[in-house]
C-alpha cells in the first residue's frame, strides 16, 4: 500500500473543493503564497484609494462627490477585510504595511498611473474595476477560506462600482464636445494599462502551475484578459466611443475578439518602479502611516491606562 | 522565467520585480489588538461572525465595526471580542468531536415517519 | 428682514457649514492614521455632505418659489456658483485639518454645537427644517460621541498627544465663539420661530466641553478673543482656496451636466 503523505491529503481536500481554514495543516509554500497574494491584494486596495481620492475635492457636483467619497471609502473597507484575511496566516498588518513601504511587497501597477481629468473617475470605474471584478469573482472560490469569504463580501460591494463608473462615462459621452473628448481621452489612457492588470501571457508560464493546482487561482491570465476584452468591446458601443486598438477584430474561429500586442516593456517598467506615479503613491502611504504613528500610540497608551485603572478598582 | 510564472493579479513576485527595496524599518509595535466582530443583521437572528478589525479598546472596536461592517445597513447589534480570547477546537480532533453525531439519526426530525395527514409538524 | 430672506440665509448658513466641514474631512480619505479611522472620518464627511445637500435643496426650493423661470436654482448652483463673500459658514469649519488632533478637536467643538442646534430645531415651526435636523441629529449624536472619545484619548494618551491637543486648542479655540454669536438672519430666524437663538446654546455647550476636557486632562482656555465674520461672508484666507478646488469643474465647464 503506497503511503499517503499529509501533502497528499491536503491536495485531496483541495481537489474535492474543501476550503482550507487557518488552523488546518497546509504546506509552507501554500501559506506563503497566500500571505503574499492576499496582502498585495490588500495593498492594491489601499494604494488604489489615492488616484481616485485625488478628485474628491474637485468632484463636479455634490452627488458625484458623495458617490466618489463612498466609493473610495469602500476600497478602504476592502483593504481592511483583506489585511484581516492575511492576518489569519500569522503575519501582522503592521508587518505587511512595513513590507509595502520598504518596496518588498507590491501592489497592482495600474495605480501608478495618474488621474488627469474627471473622466478618469469613470474610466477607472469601468475599466479598472471591471478588470478587477473578473479576478475577484474568480477569487470568491479560491481555496483558502478567509480569503474566499473576504472576496465574497468585496464582490457584493464592488459590482456597483463598475456600474457607477460606466454611468458616469455615459453622461460624458452624451454631453458637450469637451466632455466627449475628455471621455475618449480617458479611455485611451486607461485601456492598455487595464489589459496589463491581468499579468503576463500564459505562453510565458509553465503548465505545472502550483497556484492553479492549489486552486488559489482558478483561471489563467489570458482567459481572464480575453473575457475582459470581449466584454468591453460590446460595452463601448453604448458609449459611442472607441477602444484605442486598431487590431481589435471579431474572430469567427475562436468566437472571441482578437486584440493588439500589449507593450510589455512598459508593463515591466511600471512593475519595477518606473511608472509615472510609483514614487508619489508610496510616499503618500508612508507619510500617512508615519504621521499617524503618534495617534496609534496615544490610543494604545490610553487603552492601557484605562484597563489598568479598571483592574485597580 | 520562474518569477513570471507566479505573476498574478495581487500576486506580484517579491524578488526580481522590484528595485525600490530599502532596508525594512524596525517595527514600532503600535499595532492595536485584533478584534472579532459579530453582527446581528436583524432582530430575531443570531449574531454572526462578520470579520475582524483593529481597535485600541472595546468601545473603539464597536464604533469601528459600525463604520466598517454596517456601512450598508447590515446590522442592528454588534458584539466584539478580542481575538486572543477566542479558543478554537483543533482541526485534527474534528473526527472525535463531530463524527459521533453522525449515527444519531434519531436526533433529526426526518427520522420519524408520520402519516401525511399530520401536516406541519 | 423678510421671513423668506432670513429663512434662505439661515438655511444656506447651515448648508455651507456642513459642506465646508465635509470637504475638509474628506481630505483625510486615503491618508488617515489607520485604516479603521480613515473609514470613520470619511463616514462623518459623508454624513455632513448629506446634510449639506438637504439644506441646499431646501434653499433652492425656497429660491425657486415664485420665480417664473422654473427650477433654475439647484443644490449645485448654490454650492458651486456662489463666491467667497456669499458663503455663510462659520470660520471654525474652514480651518485647515492640521494633524489628527486638530481635526478631532474641530469636529468635537462643531458636533457639540450641532447636536444642541439640531435638538433645538426640533421645535422649529418650519417642517422642512425639523425634518432635516431630525435626520442630522442621529448622525451628529454619533459624531459628538466619536470625537469626544478621541479628544479624551489624545488628551490623556501620551505626552506627545497631549502636547498636540494643547496646540490644537490654541489654533481653534478662537473660532469657537462665533458659533454662539448670532448673525442678523439668525436673530430674525429665532424671532420668527423657525430658527434657534444660538447664544442660548452656549451654556450647555460649555458644560459638555468642560466635562470632556476634564476627562481628557486638558485645560479650558480663559479670556479668549473670539474671531467672527464667517456667518456674514467675511472669512479667513482659507476659504478662497477651498472654493477654488471645490468649484473648479463647474467654473471651467459652465453649463455642463455631470
Amino acid at each position: 500500500m503506497p503511503s499517503i503523505t499529509t501533502e497528499d491529503l491536503f491536495q485531496q481536500k483541495i481537489d474535492s473543493e474543501i476550503k482550507i481554514e487557518p488552523k488546518d495543516w497546509m504546506p509552507e509554500a501554500y501559506r506563503k503564497t497566500n500571505v503574499r497574494q492576499i496582502s498585495q491584494h490588500a495593498h492594491s486596495e489601499i494604494v488604489g484609494m489615492l488616484p481616485e481620492g485625488n478628485w474628491i475635492s474637485r468632484a463636479p457636483s455634490l452627488k458625484r462627490k458623495a458617490i466618489l467619497l463612498a466609493k473610495v471609502q469602500d476600497e478602504a473597507g476592502h483593504g481592511l477585510y483583506l489585511y484581516c484575511a492575511a492576518e489569519t496566516l500569522g503575519m501582522s498588518r503592521e508587518e505587511m504595511i512595513n513590507d509595502l513601504h520598504s518596496g518588498k511587497a507590491k501592489y497592482s501597477s495600474i495605480f501608478n498611473y495618474p488621474t488627469l481629468t474627471w473622466a478618469d473617475m469613470g474610466a477607472i470605474g469601468w475599466l479598472v474595476d471591471g478588470a478587477a471584478i473578473l479576478n475577484q469573482v474568480m477569487l470568491c472560490r479560491t481555496s483558502y477560506g478567509p480569503y474566499a469569504r473576504a472576496m465574497v463580501r468585496i464582490c457584493k460591494e464592488e459590482s456597483f462600482h463598475q456600474r457607477q463608473g460606466f454611468e458616469s462615462l455615459l453622461i460624458l459621452s452624451r454631453g458637450t464636445p469637451e466632455q466627449k473628448a475628455m471621455c475618449q481621452d480617458a479611455i485611451n489612457r486607461w485601456w492598455w494599462p487595464s489589459l496589463m492588470m491581468f499579468g503576463p501571457k500564459d505562453s510565458e508560464s509553465t503548465n505545472s502551475d502550483q497556484s492553479m493546482k492549489w486552486k488559489i487561482k482558478r483561471k489563467t491570465n489570458d482567459e481572464l484578459r480575453q473575457n475582459f476584452v470581449d466584454m468591453c468591446v460590446e460595452q463601448i458601443k453604448i458609449l459611442g466611443m472607441k477602444l484605442p486598438d486598431p487590431s481589435l477584430k471579431w474572430n469567427e474561429k475562436t468566437g472571441h475578439y482578437d486584440f493588439g500586442e500589449i507593450d510589455w516593456n512598459e508593463f515591466w517598467n511600471v512593475v519595477k518602479g518606473n511608472g509615472p506615479c510609483n514614487k508619489q503613491r508610496l510616499d503618500a502611504r508612508k507619510k500617512a502611516w508615519n504621521e499617524g504613528e503618534w495617534v496609534r500610540k496615544a490610543a494604545a497608551a490610553y487603552a492601557e491606562k484605562k484597563t489598568g485603572k479598571q483592574k485597580a478598582a | 522565467m520562474n518569477f513570471i510564472r507566479k505573476y498574478y493579479y495581487g500576486d506580484i513576485p517579491e524578488d526580481k520585480a522590484g528595485e525600490m527595496s530599502e532596508a525594512s524599518k524596525e517595527l514600532t509595535k503600535t499595532d492595536w489588538p485584533l478584534w472579532e466582530i459579530f453582527i446581528r443583521s436583524k432582530q430575531g437572528l443570531d449574531h454572526k461572525h462578520a470579520g475582524s478589525l483593529h481597535a485600541a479598546d472595546a468601545q473603539m472596536a464597536i464604533e469601528n465595526a459600525r463604520d466598517v461592517y454596517t456601512r450598508r445597513m447590515e446590522g442592528v447589534s454588534i458584539w466584539v471580542v478580542e481575538s486572543r480570547y477566542i479558543h478554537a477546537s483543533n482541526p485534527e480532533e474534528a473526527g472525535s468531536l463531530y463524527e459521533p453525531a453522525n449515527d444519531k439519526v434519531y436526533r433529526h426530525p426526518t427520522f420519524y415517519d408520520l402519516p401525511d395527514e399530520v401536516n406541519h409538524m | 428682514m423678510l421671513k423668506q430672506q432670513s429663512l434662505i440665509d439661515f438655511t444656506l448658513h447651515h448648508a455651507d457649514n456642513t459642506l465646508i466641514l465635509a470637504q475638509r474631512n474628506a481630505e483625510w480619505c486615503g491618508h488617515g492614521p489607520i485604516l479603521e479611522q480613515d473609514i470613520a472620518i470619511t463616514n462623518i464627511s459623508l454624513d455632513l455632505l448629506g446634510q449639506a445637500r438637504n439644506f441646499y435643496q431646501y434653499a433652492a426650493q425656497l429660491l425657486n418659489e415664485g420665480e417664473t423661470g422654473g427650477d433654475t436654482v439647484t443644490e449645485d448652483t448654490l454650492a458651486y456658483h456662489r463666491t467667497e463673500r456669499e458663503f455663510k459658514n462659520c470660520l471654525l469649519v474652514e480651518q485647515p485639518n492640521g494633524d489628527w488632533g486638530q481635526t478631532i478637536l474641530r469636529q468635537f467643538l462643531f458636533s457639540t454645537y450641532q447636536y444642541l442646534l439640531y435638538t433645538a430645531l426640533q421645535k422649529s415651526n418650519d417642517e422642512q427644517l425639523v425634518a432635516i435636523a431630525a435626520k442630522g441629529l442621529k448622525e451628529t449624536t454619533y459624531h459628538r460621541r466619536w470625537s469626544s472619545e478621541w479628544v479624551i484619548r489624545l488628551g490623556d494618551g501620551t505626552e506627545e498627544s497631549r502636547e498636540r491637543m494643547l496646540h490644537a486648542i490654541e489654533e481653534l479655540w478662537m473660532y469657537s465663539g462665533e458659533l454662539f454669536m448670532p448673525a442678523e438672519y439668525e436673530i430674525s430666524a429665532a424671532e420668527k420661530g423657525f430658527g434657534v437663538d444660538v447664544s442660548s446654546l452656549k451654556n450647555e455647550w460649555m458644560q459638555k466641553v468642560n466635562a470632556v476636557f476634564e476627562e481628557a486632562t486638558l485645560p479650558v482656555p480663559e479670556k479668549t478673543f473670539f474671531q467672527k465674520g464667517g456667518k456674514e461672508g467675511k472669512h479667513t484666507e482659507h476659504l478662497g482656496y477651498i472654493l477654488t478646488e471645490l468649484q473648479y469643474m463647474q467654473k471651467t465647464y459652465p453649463g455642463a451636466e455631470w
